[in-house]
């Protein structure tokens, strides 16, 4: 039984061999022995007949591997001083004497590279069949094509697939009839990849062909029709983006100022702080946690909020308490109090910026199309505003301190004569809004500089947020916040970040004036009871 | 109610009393004859010297002073707290930094004849905003009318929409802030981040000298006494008492048929108009201006010299203005560290403690 099977393998294994053996000998000697210009055909047709054994005496070539001996025209791979015959691949021994190094100038080295990557895409491997698509999709030499075409037939990867419909498409234009040509330039039109545009208008330099040439214009129209889009979808991300900054700076004011009606000019020093203990957690990470230091955001997210909302409790019970219904002072107080946070930040870190580094999963980021990168701290910072307001909304429409914040808010002596007690309420709100501006510092420290003048940059924009949409209005935030994002952003794109700004500013002044209590305000009744 | 009601009850004389009267000509003899004596006339290793430090120390907390007053006038006596007066100060100042930097003529670095900052922006001519700015009538007009123009305008679209309180005060910041980032930009013509400096002269006179520095105080101190009788003529007028009436109840006034519109706008106007002024005479004396002065804390804190004076009297922003400003001159030279440490427990003692300021702090001593 046993001597059947190791026979049957014998035998299968000769009637295999021819087939491993087809590689085409006279190729490898030309490539061996001929110069340079033989070479390059000895590789093309090397190329051609995709024989396992070529991307072995390829690689060997590239590496200085391949040898010559002149006596019996054999050529040689030698690594180690062990030799072995470039095409059967049986050890030669000893080492035969007067072995020459195969010479490869820049041209050939060119065209090895090209077609090992040709080659290589027959692998069994993703990750080797991606990478080769890709250096072929950075040039590839005609011979390549058939190869290029044989593994179209077999590729499934969704990944790898475009890629090698590219590389087809660009040799077909560089060799192929009209007819292909043309059918080339429709699916170049239709792929993805970056630099279609550039190959195509390449192409209309040296073509001569009208068909082609309408056909080659029309695509650049179609492709810079979609790129125009992704433009807009890149604008529309930013301005999401600017506007959930917004929304995460503004949402801690809505509580504070929109229903408790405190003006705490100290509101964006509140956010600094935030940002402040985020890096604290991040240097404490590093110094006695370097190996989850990825995760210093999980901690620090709980801990800016924890430390802002102290400081801001602290703030109500000793200034602000003393001040309700007089607004213009409590304006002033507490612009007094951010002076001196902002000092106090200075005397204990100094007043330069500090670094606060991004853990690895925020950084990089998705490349939609050529320059448009939607980067991951973005994204996060997205859902995180979002997470933020979906948590206070349940925290105040289902909680106790929700109802309690609520009910002294639209009335004050009656919440207190069923029981409530309103100083403890006011505190707690307060405690509570500033820990979201500590949330929005952390979410901040991810995004732009930290220092002690990081709440001023801040503080303007967010009154502006609560503001526009309309005090008291948690929604009204929430629109205002994204509007205006967009807004910026898409001014930004015509006349610069600076003049957007002025622009977006007056826009509000004049909006404010022309409806003073908000865009998305409450009508009727509920005003006056607001 | 056709006219506004400037004349009231009040008669110029009676507008003070007779000890107010004699302490106002005593302050315009120390500001035109007892201060300039001491600085030009006194030999300048005497005890009694008044250096230039402090002639232009003086001469800026003037300037404030005049600030304060016209802060007060629509703080303390409208009711309306405006956190973007540093604004209409500075517009002031550039305007007459305008004619300043013309004034240098070829002295500057490049010798040419454009300020040096177009020089150094490759600018071949001037830009319009800059027509005309070699006369001296056309850039002291443009001190009054740019800032009470943009006062007008924007007073009153927030007055007729009702806009008041803290919604007010949080549209003049972001106004402020606005154009602070406006002024910084190059191309705004002005001179971006370093604004104007370096002035050589003043309608031919060179302005560093000790006899043009004394000149321009005592041209402030004048300005300043003028303010105060003005800003005590109209609080003392029917005018102002209408004023203090919106203060304390606008809707009343409002139904016994005044219309709060015009008496708003008009104060607000007239108190940009003054910082404007203020603005104006600033410039020279410091030697700079830059679109640091718009920044929405310069302007919260001309709001911090009046509380700290006391709001609704004149004499307390002329007293704030110079407590606060005084300080933060010591502060700055001894404890620089501290100074906001010092304004920041300013600002939140003030509001806490004393409500009336300063002055009345003093009152309530003095009736007791």
């Amino acid at each position: 039984m046993h001597k059947l099977t190791s026979l049957l393998l014998f035998v299968a294994g000769m009637a295999i061999a021819p087939a491993g053996l087809a590689l085409d000998s006279a190729a490898v000697t030309k490539l061996g022995f001929g110069d340079n210009e033989e070479k390059i055909e000895a590789i093309a047709a090397l190329v051609a007949e995709a024989d396992p054994r070529a991307v072995v005496i390829l690689e060997a070539l590239a590496e200085g591997d391949l040898q010559t001996v002149d006596t019996d025209k054999r050529v040689l791979i030698v690594r180690d001083g062990k030799a072995a015959d470039a095409i059967t691949g049986a050890a030669v021994r000893p080492a035969p004497q007067g072995a020459e190094d195969v010479l490869v100038n820049n041209r050939l080295r060119a065209a090895v590279q090209g077609a090992l990557a040709a080659l290589k895409l027959g692998s069994p491997e993703r990750s080797v069949r991606l990478a080769s698509a890709r250096e072929l999709a950075g040039g590839a030499d005609e011979a390549a094509l058939p190869l290029v075409q044989k593994a179209l037939e077999k590729e499934q990867d969704p990944e790898i697939r475009p890629v090698l419909e590219q590389v087809a498409a660009i040799l077909q234009l560089k060799t192929g009839t009209r007819e292909s040509k043309i059918d080339a330039i429709r699916k170049l039109a239709d792929s993805s990849a970056p630099n279609t545009r550039s190959i195509l208008q390449s192409l209309l330099e040296s073509e001569k062909d009208e068909d082609v040439r309408l056909e080659v214009e029309k695509a650049t129209r179609e492709i810079g029709g979609r790129a125009a889009w992704y433009q807009r979808a890149g604008l529309a991300f930013a301005g999401i983006s600017l506007g959930s900054v917004l929304l995460l700076a503004a949402l801690g004011l809505a509580i504070t100022y929109g229903l408790m009606g405190v003006i705490n000019m100290a509101h964006g020093e509140l956010i600094m702080i935030g940002a402040y203990a985020t890096y604290v957690v991040q240097n404490l990470f590093r110094a006695y946690a370097p190996g989850a230091f990825d995760w210093y955001l999980a901690a620090a997210v709980p801990i800016a909020f924890c430390v802002s909302g102290m400081v801001g409790m602290i703030l109500e019970r000793t200034v602000i308490r003393w001040l309700y219904g007089r607004p213009l002072e409590t304006l002033l107080a507490t612009w007094g109090i951010s002076l001196m946070l902002i000092q106090g930040v200075r005397t204990l870190f100094g007043a330069q910026n500090v670094q606060v580094i991004n853990p690895a999963f925020m950084s990089g980021g998705i490349e939609v199309f050529t320059d448009v990168v939607l980067p991951w701290s973005r994204i996060v910072i997205i859902a995180f505003a979002f997470a933020v307001l979906a948590g206070m909304w349940l925290l105040l429409a289902k909680t106790r301190l929700g109802l309690f914040v609520r009910g002294v808010t639209q009335n004050r002596s009656m919440a207190a004569c069923v029981g409530v007690r309103t100083t403890r309420v006011d505190t707690w709100a307060f405690g509570l809004g500033s820990g979201i501006a500590g949330l929005a510092g952390c979410a901040l420290s991810q995004i732009g500089n930290v220092g002690p003048d990081l709440g001023q940059a801040y503080i303007v924009d967010s009154f502006m947020v609560v503001v526009f949409g309309g005090v008291g209005q948690l929604a009204g935030t929430v629109y205002a916040s994204l509007i205006l994002g967009l807004i910026n952003k898409l001014l930004e794109s015509y006349s610069g970040a600076v003049l957007a700004k002025i622009a977006v500013l007056v826009f509000i002044v004049i909006s404010i004036q022309l409806r003073p209590q908000g865009m998305f305000a409450l009508r009727g009744r509920a005003v006056e009871a607001a | 109610m056709s006219a506004y009601p400037y004349t009231g009850d009040s008669t110029l004389l009676r507008m003070f009393s007779p000890a107010s009267w004699l302490a106002l000509a005593a302050a315009a003899f120390v500001l035109f004859v007892v201060f300039p004596l001491l600085s030009l006339a006194v030999a300048p290793d005497s005890g009694f010297h008044v250096s230039a430090y402090w002639v232009t120390l003086i001469g800026k907390i003037m300037c404030y002073a005049i600030v304060a007053i016209a802060m007060d006038l629509i703080w303390g006596y409208a009711g309306i707290l405006s956190l973007g007066h540093g604004l209409f100060f500075a517009l002031g100042g550039y305007a007459f930094g305008m004619y300043l930097m013309r004034q240098i003529g070829r002295e500057g670095q490049y010798q040419a004849d454009l300020p040096d900052f177009m020089v150094f922006l490759d600018w071949k001519e001037l830009p319009w905003q800059w027509w005309n700015s070699d006369q001296f009538w056309w850039c002291a007009l443009l001190v009054v009318v740019v800032p009470g123009l943009l006062a007008y305008v924007f007073g009153y679209l927030a007055f007729r929409s009702r806009v008041k309180g803290v919604y007010f005060s949080i549209i003049t910041q972001a106004l402020t802030f606005a154009a602070m980032l406006l002024f910084f930009r190059n191309d705004t013509g002005f001179g971006g981040n370093n604004g104007f400096t370096d002035f050589k002269r003043v309608l031919g006179i060179p302005i560093t000298t000790l006899e043009a520095r004394v000149t321009l105080f005592a041209i402030t101190g004048a300005m300043l006494l003028g303010t105060l009788v003005i800003a005590r003529y109209i609080v003392t007028s029917r005018f102002g008492r209408v004023l203090s009436a919106i203060r304390d109840a606008e809707a009343r006034v409002a139904f016994c048929g005044y219309n709060t519109l015009h008496y708003k706008l008009a104060v607000w106007t007239l108190s940009a108009v003054l910082c404007g002024i203020a603005g104006a005479l600033y410039v020279p004396q410091v030697g700079i201006i830059n679109p640091s002065e718009m920044s929405p804390a310069n302007s919260i804190e001309i709001a911090i010299w009046v509380a700290v004076g006391g709001r609704g009297t004149l004499i307390g922003p002329i007293v704030g203005a110079g407590i606060v400003n005084g300080a933060k001159s010591l502060f700055t030279q001894v404890l620089p560290e501290y100074w906001l440490y010092a304004l920041g427990l300013i600002f939140i003692l003030v509001t806490l403690f004393l409500p009336h300021g300063v002055v009345g702090l003093l009152r309530g001593k003095a009736s007791r």
